[in-house]
């Protein structure tokens, strides 16, 4: 057992801790906490990316209690590489909110290291409940964070978001108690065993939970007809927030690739539940955040139905339940996340000094020296609609190679790159209102150029991507591959468990 | 008894979700909390009903699983916690919106953003 696989949840409690009990001391010394537990946090997460890389499943047994009974840590490359996701995000947000966002609340920081518990949280977990459990925490640090800077507009967006994830953890939880009552476990490994070998007449009870359990996800990851609370709480959060929010529809995408990979093991009953579901509701929302991206005429809504059509993305590559599918959907995963999450702090920095905000019109005088401004949203433009020589580019093609010989391919096909097209219109009509046409007041000034090197370095990782693209979709398809291999998973988690490991139950 | 808790859950259900679309906050957050007490006694009786029986297995033969229990106790905790901010929040939405209605946009809200953007570069 490593005990390093606890550092990305204890580091964050303490952290969070700590800022809680320090809400009256100095901002300096609340910021230098948080910080420090950001860079702790990124070594760590790096270390363990070096760690899953061997290839290994590292298992930690929380009290050494054995596998199917207590409570288990999974570290494989996907749960390695999603932390480290994290960490790299949180820290670019973290110093984009330094620069004065954090001012706002006395919380900011406590939250922010309690959001990330959560997410880190949820990404090694080998349990459902305990998934459940850690959901719970990174939702209700986001409901903490959506308010964050206070107003109306965040009122209304966090009221929405609050009373249907509330909901959605009701379901998640009558979800959990189907299972448990046709399994008799809710260790993700056990459950992958038990399903496998299920008794046909059970088969109807454990698909209903299941496909609840696919409803509660696709809450979160906000698939097509659960969605709508996206554009209102990502366009109204504060910058930093919603850049770090880039990667809880994510969340909700692993949740769907671990928990129903596992479902699906050894061609069991529950093989394949979510598959016809997942292609058609992906492709649905890929079009319906397309449309919405369209239609916005305020850049930060704009930049949340981006978010969905990343989303719609993903959910097809997953949908295609192939090792190739997988890889793309990897790549792209980590492409999306820092770059829409640049786009929320860009969206934010070109709302500066402009007399209506983020609403795309050219009636309104930009500020002078938007220049290094509208060099950075440029790039990340094309980074976002897949054009090359950015990262995007790769992360499609490996997404429509994958695709090319399902039966799917033509619906595909033309969705990404109809979608493609549409985003690339309209991010063009946004740059050249934005900073092209109207003219220049010379009263505001642009964002000193030092208030973009956050979003510069979240940017900058779409042409790491490509540059270090033979490596990156190295690691994304052995990543695929550990994925999709479920034997190993649940020998790694079990080791040799008996089988008949649970109580047995007396029927009254 | 599986009856009775069966009838009991589907009532909580029926009311809860009638209160959840209604369009009152006030409403909203009641219909949450009879959700959420549905989703405890279901989860409870996930694990089968059984009557006088100890949640020990080290006692002996006629026991229970103890496992619905504790998971029952944990969604209790997170509910509790859970209710309480959707409470605050409510008030807060009618503090600020000045309505109960889950929709209410108040009268000038369309103007605030510009508004915001300025008080933040303020800060």
């Amino acid at each position: 057992m490593n005990h390093l696989l606890l550092a990305p949840l204890l580091i964050p409690l303490a952290a969070g801790a700590l800022l809680l009990i320090a809400e009256r001391t100095s901002l300096r010394l609340r910021r230098s906490v948080s910080l420090i537990a950001l860079a702790i946090l990124l070594d760590v997460s790096l270390q363990l990316v070096a760690l899953a890389g061997q290839g290994e499943i590292q298992v930690y047994l929380v009290g050494d209690w054995p596998a199917p009974f207590g409570i288990v840590l999974v570290l494989d490359r996907l749960a390695a590489l999603l932390v480290a996701l994290t960490s790299v995000l949180a820290l670019a947000t973290m110093a984009y909110a330094l620069q004065g966002g954090d001012r706002d609340g006395p919380l900011f920081h406590a939250l922010f290291q309690f959001q990330l518990l959560g997410l880190n949280g949820a990404f090694l977990t080998g349990d459902l409940f305990n998934l459940f459990v850690f959901f719970e925490i990174l939702l209700i640090a986001s409901y903490g964070l959506l308010l964050h800077g206070g107003g109306r507009q965040r009122t209304r967006a966090g009221l929405h978001y609050v009373v249907l994830n509330l909901i959605g953890s009701s379901l998640f939880l009558i979800a959990i108690g189907i299972l448990y009552a046709v399994t008799g476990t809710l260790n993700m490994a056990d459950l992958g065993r038990v399903l496998a070998t299920l008794d046909p007449a059970d088969a109807a009870l454990a698909e209903a939970g299941a496909l609840l359990l696919l409803g509660v996800f696709a809450l979160k990851a906000a698939v097509l007809p659960l969605h709508f609370w996206l554009p209102h709480a990502y366009g109204h959060a504060a910058a930093p927030v919603a850049a770090l929010f880039a990667i809880m529809t994510k969340v909700g995408v692993y949740a769907i690739v671990r928990v129903f990979g596992l479902f699906g093991h050894g061609d069991g009953p529950l093989a394949g539940v979510a598959g016809p579901w997942l292609a058609g509701a992906a492709l649905a929302t890929m079009a319906a955040g397309t449309v919405g991206a369209m239609a916005s005429r305020d850049l930060r809504q704009k930049v949340a139905y981006l978010v969905m059509v990343s989303v719609g993305t993903l959910l097809i590559a997953v949908g295609l339940d192939s090792t190739a599918g997988l890889t793309g959907a990897l790549f792209y995963l980590v492409h999306t996340t820092l770059v829409t999450g640049a786009l929320f702090l860009l969206a934010d920095l070109i709302a500066h000094g402009r007399p209506r905000a983020a609403l795309i019109s050219s009636d309104d005088e930009r500020p002078a020296g938007s220049g290094p401004l509208a060099v950075l949203f440029f790039i990340a433009a094309i980074a976002v609609v897949g054009m090359p020589p950015l990262s995007g580019l790769i992360g499609k093609l490996l997404i429509l190679d994958a695709a090319r010989t399902t039966p799917w391919a033509p619906w595909i096909w033309t969705t990404v790159l109809l979608s493609g097209l549409l985003i690339l219109v309209s991010m063009t009509r946004a740059g050249s209102d934005l900073f092209w046409r109207g003219g220049v007041s010379e009263s505001c000034k642009a964002p000193a150029p030092r208030r973009l090197v956050p979003a510069l370095l979240l940017l900058a990782a779409s042409p790491a991507l490509v540059i270090f693209g033979g490596p990156m979709s190295e690691f994304a398809r052995a990543t695929a591959v550990q994925t999709r291999d479920t034997a190993g998973y649940i020998e790694a988690v079990l080791g040799e468990a008996p089988a008949s490991a649970r109580i047995p139950r007396e029927v009254p | 008894m599986e009856l009775l808790l069966a009838i009991a859950i589907g009532v909580l259900v029926a009311g809860g979700l009638y209160l959840v679309l209604r369009a009152q906050t006030f409403s909203v957050v009641l219909g949450l909390v009879l959700l959420s007490y549905a989703t405890n006694l279901f989860l409870f009786a996930s694990g089968g009903l059984a009557r006088n029986r100890p949640a020990l297995i080290a006692a002996g033969p006629p026991y229970t699983d103890p496992l619905p229990q504790a998971l029952v106790l944990t969604a209790i905790v997170i509910g509790f916690a859970m209710t309480a901010f959707v409470v605050v929040l409510a008030l807060r939405a009618r503090a600020e919106l000045g309505s109960e209605h889950v929709d209410e946009t108040g009268a000038t809200l369309d103007d605030e953003s510009p508004d915001d953007a300025d008080k933040e570069e303020d800060r």
